[in-house]
């Protein structure tokens, strides 16, 4: 029943190792150098595109007009500052500013992704 | 193995799987990323597995995900890991009837599936493919934690097999 670690072992290892690492720099070139806005959706809908470059203070509100999440944009960097979640970890994920970097707030389903307001990520991508 | 038997070590692999799950929630395993662990519980699944039985594990991994979820978590965090969970074990069991690998791949396998199982349904609940973005390092954390949980496992299976023997 129990097999030791031999060549099928070696050989499966090595090829999901290579493809974890092919996805990797695949999905390294598809993040830009640096986005311009940021784009908050939540649950997949389109709730605002903010500029990076100005210094501001968003309050994402829910259907009923709550206030659930704060995204606060400094320096040319966004992170989530406020969230009305238990658990926080979209306060805890860093600062985003390279473009299709994102942060997500699974419990009120807010993703904010930075990305090129003159451009598409994807179309830029491209070129 | 008799039933007896049976279920008291699946009472003592239930215990050790939560304090597994609490030690977790002890360690700050952060990289800003949401949803990397080390995966310490699924050493006990992958025990499970291999010296008690099949259902007798999924049995273990559900139920230590719905407990450890009510403790350390929310109902959030059980459907998370109920679907990498659920995911993962499908994965290891198909690997492990193959017959042809070491726990060690049947792990990494295990952990890949498991964040592959979880940022999926992230991606359905947040109803966007943005999060997506995650999927390098989610794979490359699984390929890494899956192979250091297997090779805990595959020591651990050497030196606890005698006691499964009848």
């Amino acid at each position: 029943m129990r097999r030791r670690f031999g060549k099928n072992d070696r050989i499966f290892i090595g090829i999901l190792a290579v493809v974890c690492v092919l996805v990797f720099f695949a999905f390294r070139m598809l993040q830009g150098p640096g986005g311009s806005s940021v784009t908050v959706t939540r649950d997949g809908e389109v709730y605002g595109t903010y500029s990076l470059s100005q210094d501001q203070r968003i309050e994402i509100t829910d259907e009923e007009g709550k206030v659930t999440n704060v995204l606060m944009i400094e320096d040319g960097k966004a992170s989530m500052t406020e969230a009305d979640c238990p658990d926080k970890l979209c306060v805890h994920q860093k600062a985003i500013s390279a473009e299709n970097e994102n942060i997500v707030c699974l419990p009120n389903r807010i993703v904010v992704t930075v990305t090129d307001s003159a451009e598409d990520g994807f179309d830029a991508m491209a070129q | 193995m008799e039933w007896g038997k049976k279920t008291a070590y699946l009472g003592v692999f239930l215990a050790i799987a939560l304090i597994c799950s609490y030690i977790e929630t002890l360690i700050p395993f952060q990289f800003g990323i949401p949803g990397i662990k080390l995966g310490l519980t699924n050493i006990v699944v992958i025990l499970a597995l291999y010296l008690i039985g099949t259902g007798e594990a999924f049995l273990l991994s559900m139920l230590r995900i719905a407990l450890s979820g009510l403790l350390f978590g929310n109902l959030f965090s059980v459907a998370y890991s109920a679907a990498g969970g659920i995911l993962s074990f499908l994965v290891m069991l198909l690997l492990k009837k193959t017959d042809k690998f070491s726990c060690i791949s049947v792990s990494v396998a295990g952990g890949i599936s498991h964040n592959i199982g979880q940022i999926l349904l992230a991606a359905v609940i947040v109803n966007s493919f943005h999060i997506m973005y995650y999927i390098p390092v989610l794979l490359l954390a699984g390929l890494i934690t899956g192979f250091l949980i297997g090779l805990l496992s595959q020591e651990m299976i050497v030196r606890l097999s005698g006691l499964f023997k009848k």
